[in-house]
C-alpha cells in the first residue's frame, strides 16, 4: 500500500490566536456588560431593600440594627396596607382588562383599509409615547371639579345637572375609576401593537379556510384568531401587570393616592412611606410585598402559555 | 346537471384584470383541472367560486343557485389550501368537525360525520392529535376530510400537492384521485403542474392572462392543442414550433424521430435535416436539442426512446434525416389559433 496523502509536518498554530472564534469566550464577553448591568443596578439594590426590610433603619436613625420580620408583622396589621394591597390589585387589574378590551377593537379597526390608516397608526401610539406627567396635566383638568371638560359636555347634553355633576377625583370610588381609565388609556396602544403583530401573524389561508368553512366574524375572532394569539398577548399582558403593580406615576400625579388612600397603591405607598416620610424600613418592606405576588403572576402566566403552545 | 357554472366571470384589482372573462361548465361529479402558470388567475378565479372574492361582473352559479352574493358558508363549497390552513390550536377531531359546528349541526351527527370522513382518508388514528404533530401527508389528509365533511356540492382544491416532496406528492395524487372516485364529488382543482393535470383530470382548462385558452380532456389537450400557449405550455419537453412564413408548424418531441423509425403508418411522413447539438440521456429517455436546415436560429427537441436509438447513431455535430409523421404536425396561424390541416 502506498500512503495517497503524505502527512504535512504538523505546525502549531499560536495558541490564542483564534481565542476569538471559540463560541464560548466570544458569548461570554458579549453577554458580560448585560450581567454586569444587571447585577449592579437591579441586583444590589434589590439586596439593599432586602437587607432594609429587616433592620429598622430610618434616614434620621440609619442604624442597621437587624429586627427580623417585625416590619412586615407590623404593615399586615395595618388596615391602610391591606386598603392600598387590594387598591393595587384592582387598578392593576381592570386597568389591563380595560385596555386589552381597547387594544382589540383598536387593532380590528386599524386592520381595515382606510384612508390615513398610516397617520392613526402612528399617532394611536401617542397615549404611550407622550411622558405621563404631561398627560396627567391634561386628565387632571379633564377630572378638575370645576372646569371639568366631561362634566361640561355631560351638562350640555342633558345627562346630568349640573347640582349634581361628579366630582371626578373628590369622590374615592370615582378617584378610583378615573386613575384605572388613565392607566388604561396609557396601555392600550402597547395593546394595540400587541393585539396587531399577533392578528398579523395569522397565517391569511387559516382565516380564509374558517370563512370558508362557514365561520362568521365572531366566531373567527374567537375560536380561531384569539386562541392562536393567546401566547403573544398574555406576554403583553405580564409586562403590563408588571409595569402596572410596580407604577405609582398615574397615582401619584393624577390623585397623590388620595381621597383619603383610596387610590393609594403598593409602590406609591411604599414611596411615600420610606422615601418621603424617610421610614426605609417600612417603605422597603412594603416594596417586597410585591415581589411574590408578582412571582406568583409571571409563573401562572408563563405556564399557560406552555400549555397553550401550539 | 352543472354543479359549477361560471358566466363571464371578471375580476380586476385597480386596473389589473386578473379574471378577464372566464366561462367554464362543470357537470356534477367532473374532475376538473385548472392549469396555467403562476399569477394567470386561476387562484383567484377559484377564491371567486368560493366565495372568498367578489367578481367584477359575470355571474357564478353553484348547485342550480346564483351565488353572487352569497357568502361563502352558504355556497356549500369547501375549499383546501395550499398550506391547508389546518387550525393549530384545535386537534385533528376538532379541525374536521369544525365546519360542522358552524352550521349547528348535532353532536351525534358530528361525531358519526366526522368518523367517516377520517375513516375514508385513514386518519383515524390521528384524530387527537394537534397537526404540528403531524406529518405533511398526514396534514393534507387532514385538510381533505375538513374539506369533504359537509358534503360539498363542490370541491376545491388550491395547489393541494405543492407542499408535498416529490415522492409522497405521486402518491397523494393517487390517493386524490382515487377518493374523488368513490365518493364522486365535484372537484375543481387548481395547479401549475401539467403531470399533476393530465393524470388526474377528467378535463382540463388552461388558463393565461385570467382567460381560458381550452377546456378538453387531457389527450385532447395534449394532442389538438387550440393555439400556441397550450401547445407550449403542456408537455415537456414543449412541443416544437418552426416558425414559417405563414404562421407555425408544431409537432410533438416524441413524434420527431430518425427517419428510419418514423416511417410507418400512413398518411406519410415530412423529413427534415437535424443537427444534433446536444443530447441528455435521462434512463427511459434521450433528449436530443438540434437545429433543423433552414431555421437555425430556433433550438429543437428530439426525444428518443434509448432502448431503440443507439447513441452512435445520432452522433453531436452530424446532419441526420428526422421525420415526423403528417398525421402528427400541427398547423398554427400567425395569431397564435390553430388551423385545422393545409
Amino acid at each position: 500500500m502506498v500512503d495517497l496523502v503524505e502527512p504535512i509536518a504538523a505546525k502549531q498554530a499560536p495558541r490564542y490566536r483564534f481565542l476569538l472564534d471559540r463560541r464560548e469566550v466570544l458569548g461570554a464577553i458579549f453577554v458580560t456588560p448585560a450581567i454586569l448591568y444587571v447585577l449592579l443596578l437591579v441586583g444590589v439594590p434589590f439586596l439593599l431593600a432586602v437587607y432594609y426590610s429587616v433592620s429598622a433603619y430610618t434616614i434620621y436613625d440609619p442604624s442597621w440594627r437587624f429586627v427580623g420580620l417585625a416590619n412586615f408583622r407590623q404593615i399586615v396589621q395595618n388596615p391602610v396596607f391591606l386598603e392600598t394591597l387590594g387598591n393595587t390589585f384592582l387598578f392593576t387589574f381592570a386597568s389591563q382588562l380595560l385596555g386589552l378590551i381597547l387594544g382589540k377593537f383598536g387593532a380590528l379597526l386599524l386592520l381595515r383599509p382606510f384612508p390615513g390608516r398610516k397617520l392613526v397608526r402612528a399617532l394611536i401610539i401617542l397615549p404611550w409615547a407622550v411622558p405621563i406627567a404631561l398627560a396627567s396635566v391634561a386628565w387632571e383638568w379633564m377630572f378638575d371639579s370645576l372646569y371639568s371638560v366631561i362634566n361640561w359636555t355631560l351638562i350640555a347634553l342633558g345627562v346630568i345637572d349640573r347640582a349634581q355633576a361628579p366630582n371626578w377625583l373628590g369622590n374615592p370610588h370615582l378617584a378610583m375609576l378615573c386613575v384605572i381609565v388613565v392607566n388604561a388609556w396609557r396601555f392600550f396602544p402597547f395593546a394595540i401593537v400587541i393585539f396587531l403583530a399577533g392578528i398579523t401573524a395569522v397565517p391569511q389561508d387559516i382565516i380564509d379556510a374558517a370563512t370558508v368553512d362557514g365561520a362568521g366574524f365572531w366566531r373567527r375572532n374567537y375560536q380561531i384568531i384569539l386562541p392562536m394569539i393567546l401566547p403573544i398577548v398574555a406576554i403583553g399582558l405580564i409586562f403590563g401587570v408588571v409595569f402596572t403593580f410596580t407604577d405609582l406615576s398615574v397615582v401619584y400625579l393624577l390623585t397623590n393616592g388620595g381621597p383619603v388612600g383610596a387610590t393609594s397603591v403598593l409602590a406609591f405607598e411604599g414611596f411615600q412611606v420610606g422615601i418621603v416620610s424617610g421610614d426605609v424600613s417600612h417603605g422597603a418592606a412594603i416594596s417586597l410585598f410585591m415581589l411574590p405576588v408578582l412571582f406568583l403572576v409571571v409563573i401562572g402566566m408563563l405556564r399557560f402559555i406552555r400549555r397553550r403552545e401550539i | 346537471m352543472a354543479a359549477v357554472l361560471a358566466r363571464d366571470i371578471f375580476k380586476t384589482f385597480g386596473e389589473l384584470p386578473a379574471v378577464d372573462g372566464i366561462t367554464l361548465t362543470v357537470p356534477d361529479g367532473e374532475f376538473m383541472v385548472l392549469l396555467g402558470p403562476s399569477g394567470c388567475g386561476k387562484t383567484t378565479f377559484l377564491r371567486i367560486v368560493c366565495g372568498l372574492e367578489r367578481q367584477t361582473a359575470g355571474d357564478l352559479i353553484i348547485g342550480g343557485h346564483v351565488v353572487n352574493d352569497v357568502p361563502p358558508r352558504a355556497r356549500g363549497v369547501a375549499m383546501m389550501f395550499q398550506s391547508y390552513g389546518l387550525y393549530p390550536h384545535y386537534t385533528v377531531r376538532n379541525n374536521i368537525a369544525f365546519p360542522l359546528k358552524t352550521q349547528r349541526v348535532a353532536r351525534a351527527e358530528i361525531d358519526r360525520k366526522v368518523g367517516w370522513a377520517s375513516r375514508l382518508l385513514g386518519i383515524d388514528h390521528l384524530l387527537d392529535r394537534r397537526p404540528r404533530q403531524l406529518s405533511g401527508g398526514e396534514r393534507q389528509r387532514v385538510a381533505l376530510a375538513r374539506a369533504l365533511v359537509r358534503e360539498p356540492t363542490a370541491l376545491l382544491l388550491d395547489e393541494p400537492l405543492s407542499n408535498l416532496d416529490a415522492k409522497l406528492r405521486a402518491s397523494a395524487r393517487q390517493d386524490i384521485k382515487h377518493f374523488q372516485q368513490r365518493v364522486g364529488v365535484t372537484t375543481i382543482y387548481v395547479t401549475h403542474d401539467q403531470v399533476e393535470a393530465m393524470g388526474m383530470g377528467d378535463r382540463i382548462a388552461v388558463i393565461d392572462h385570467g382567460r381560458i385558452r381550452q377546456v378538453g380532456t387531457p389527450a385532447a389537450i395534449y394532442d389538438d392543442p387550440a393555439d400556441r400557449f397550450v401547445a407550449t405550455f403542456v408537455g415537456s419537453p414543449p412541443m416544437n414550433l418552426l416558425a414559417r412564413g405563414d404562421g407555425y408548424l408544431g409537432f410533438r418531441p416524441e413524434n420527431f424521430l430518425p427517419k428510419s423509425m418514423a416511417s410507418n403508418g400512413n398518411g406519410g411522413v415530412t423529413e427534415f435535416s437535424f443537427r444534433v447539438d446536444r443530447s441528455e440521456y435521462l434512463g427511459s429517455e434521450r433528449i436530443v436539442y438540434g437545429v433543423i436546415d433552414g431555421f437555425d436560429t430556433q433550438v429543437i427537441t428530439a426525444k428518443l426512446p434509448p432502448a431503440h436509438v443507439a447513441e452512435e447513431s445520432i452522433r453531436q455535430g452530424e446532419w441526420h434525416t428526422f421525420a415526423v409523421r403528417n398525421s402528427t404536425l400541427r398547423y398554427f396561424g400567425n395569431d397564435g389559433k390553430r388551423i385545422s390541416r393545409h
